[in-house]
């Protein structure tokens, strides 16, 4: 069983124009096998805190800790939080020009497992994976996400979701831009991942449609830089009927 | 911190410049000419003057000959004063005939060398009518070098030519590299430059019919102290051909300097062409400059399609963190980023061994080697 805490953490984002101050003391508990979906409006900071925990250079911890099973995530770097198990599935996934899928997953998996899989089992399992997710094999020789449809690079997120197999991943806004079989295709591969390791889940999301897909245990209410409610999977319809016109109004 | 340099000139007139057998036909540059305004002070000064005692360049492929200068049929007229001082003092050609017709499937790999620690250098390649055939040309480690190659791309034939420099780092090396294009004959030069300590190569084309195609290719990667020019100059004189140049480079480390400049000339008669020319540089540290200066000048405006670009940036963050998000440590997200930048040039070599060979000699360079795993099935 694995923990990640973030107790009080706040945050800010590097700007020309100096720092600005986005997270405002959030502070949530996941335990593996469980799903937290964090719910809140354009610019509440949800990608700012996804972002936090995997470590981008862009924001600044002011305060707060965020551990790992004990251990202190913000002295990790970024390469250093992802060997601990810690995983990012990114709202905009970058395109990285000249460097294969193939070579990109298999340098990953390499440094997250510490030591180079099998060649022969490995190009099954990568060929496995990407038929789980309906992914042409072709995309093995393709650039790391250039030219990808947004649909594609979501797919490609959870694909080394499943080949990385996390202790906790962060999913933000995997859903958005997804046509109805997409999103299902790409839930049914978030579903293996908590089935086979028994991995944390925090879902960043707008809408409740991927939570027909994915069960969370916990919904999370995220305005202004925290968590303003908490609830069972109830909490999300609220949401979805009335919106976050109450808890905005509540912080403005 | 030292903001980098993007100079983006006008066209200028890039019509004939002087060319000649005799150096004394070229004044001693300046350092005011515009082909010279950005050489650093006092570099290549050994080359604008006979060298007492200067060497040639010889070379090892089986295939190749090395004649008597004296031998030599060549309409190649020198451009610049280095140029003409090389041709004029040197000794001996290497030459490579293609034959007609012939195909060949494995690259031809010239691996040049000089007789003395300044060589002077004459290179001819001639591919025949309708052959096909890639010429690699590994530039002497061990000599300073002054010259030219020439190379001769036959009607219909697919020629390619690699040039890699990659010389020791307290040697200069100077080199005009011109391809003449026979009728609907396609040719590929790509410039590899690695290695010296100040390197300056100038490659042009020109046409010898209709329907020649030329790809003018180049990487570049130069470090703490290093200066490297490439200075293009593609001359369309004939009615539709096309060209095609792409130059990438990367500099990393103090006082490291690249300079690249494509003139295209697209002469009255030469209707119809398609030119398209680009260099993207990547400044991989502070205290780095390049010099990226696109011309283009038109004489006819009925062309199918024209144009240029020039783009110099910094390493890019949102790359480096989403690699480093996947576990993989800095260093190596660096390296697959720059191999990554210039795998579109590399992977244009018609053979994978160099490829590997070109891609581990550009990994080696950037800093504690790394073993990254490959595609191999
Ligand atoms: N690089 C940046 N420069 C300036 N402001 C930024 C930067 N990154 C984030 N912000 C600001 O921080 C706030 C939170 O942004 P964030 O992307 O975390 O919101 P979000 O909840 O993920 O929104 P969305 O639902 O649109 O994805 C916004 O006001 C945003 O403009
Ligand atoms: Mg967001």
């Amino acid at each position: 069983m694995s923990q990640l805490v973030i107790t009080d953490l706040h945050a800010s984002v590097i700007t020309d124009a100096g720092e600005r101050e986005i997270l405002r003391g959030v502070t949530l508990t996941l335990d593996s096998g469980c799903t937290h979906a964090i719910m809140g409006p354009n610019g509440s900071g949800k990608s700012t805190l996804a972002y936090v925990i995997a470590g981008h250079p862009k924001y600044v911890v002011t305060s707060g800790t965020i551990t790992l099973d004990g251990q202190d995530v913000l002295a990790m770097s970024v390469d250093e939080r992802a060997k601990a198990g810690l995983f990012l599935a990114m709202q905009y996934p970058v395109e990285v020009p000249g460097v294969s899928v193939s070579n990109f997953l298999r340098t990953s998996v390499t440094a997250v497992r510490g030591e180079a899989p099998k060649l022969r089992t490995w190009v099954k399992d990568m060929k496995t994976s990407m038929a789980d997710l309906q992914m042409d094999p072709a995309f093995a020789e393709r650039s790391v996400n250039e030219g990808f449809s947004g649909g594609e690079k979501k797919r490609h997120e959870i694909l080394q979701l499943g080949l990385l197999a996390p202790k906790f991943a962060i999913l933000d806004e995997t859903d958005s831009g997804l046509d109805v079989d997409a999103l299902r295709i790409v839930s049914e591969g978030v579903n293996r991942y908590r089935e086979a390791t028994d991995g944390g889940v925090l879902l960043i999301t707008h809408y409740t449609r991927i939570l027909r897909y994915i069960h969370a245990d916990v919904v999370h209410v995220f305005v202004g830089g925290r968590i303003v409610e908490t609830g069972g999977p109830e909490l999300a319809d609220v949401l979805e009927a009335e919106g976050y016109d109450r808890y905005v109004a509540a912080t403005a | 911190m030292t903001a980098p340099t993007i100079a983006l000139a006008p066209p200028t007139d890039l019509s004939p410049r002087v060319r000649s057998l005799v150096p004394e036909d070229f004044a001693k540059p300046s350092g005011r000419e515009e082909e010279w305004r950005f050489i650093p002070n006092g570099a290549f000064a050994q080359f604008m003057e006979p060298v007492e005692g200067a060497g040639h360049v010889i070379a090892s492929a089986s295939a190749a000959t090395v004649v008597s200068i004296a031998a030599l049929q060549s309409s190649w007229l020198p451009i610049d004063r280095p140029s003409a001082i090389a041709r004029a003092h040197v000794t001996h050609a290497v030459i490579l005939e293609i034959p007609a017709d012939h195909e060949s499937t494995e690259p031809i790999h010239l691996s040049l060398s000089g007789t003395s620690g300044v060589s002077y250098e004459h290179v001819e390649i001639r591919f025949g009518r309708f052959s096909k055939a890639t010429v690699i040309i590994e530039q002497p480690i061990e000599s300073a070098v002054c010259g030219s190659i020439v190379v001769t791309v036959g009607d219909g034939s697919t020629a390619t030519v690699v040039n890699v420099s990659d010389s020791n780092r307290t040697l200069e090396s100077l080199l005009t590299w011109h391809a003449d294009i026979g009728r609907d004959a396609h040719f590929t030069g790509t410039q590899v430059s690695l290695g010296g300590a100040r390197l300056r190569v100038l490659p042009s084309v020109s046409y010898l019919g209709t329907g020649g195609n030329a790809q003018l290719l180049g990487v570049f990667l130069a470090d703490e102290g290093q200066f490297m020019e490439h200075r293009l100059f593609v001359d369309h004189d004939r009615p539709n051909c096309t060209s095609n140049v792409v130059y990438k480079g990367a500099l990393s480390g103090e006082k490291s300097h690249t300079v690249w400049v494509g003139d295209v000339l697209v002469r009255r008669e030469a209707t119809g062409i398609d030119t398209y020319e680009i260099n993207r540089n990547l400044l991989l540290s502070d205290g780095a400059r390049a010099d990226s200066v696109p011309n283009l000048e038109l004489e006819t405006g009925d062309v199918a399609s024209a144009g240029h670009a020039s783009a110099t940036g910094r390493f890019d963050d949102d790359q480096l963190f989403y690699l480093q998000a996947r576990g993989i440590d800095e260093e190596t997200a660096r390296q697959l980023v720059v191999r990554g930048f210039f795998a579109d040039i590399v992977s244009r070599i018609p053979d994978a061994e160099w490829q590997t060979d070109i891609m581990g000699r550009i990994g080696a360079r950037l800093g504690v080697p790394v073993e990254i795993v490959g595609d191999d099935e």
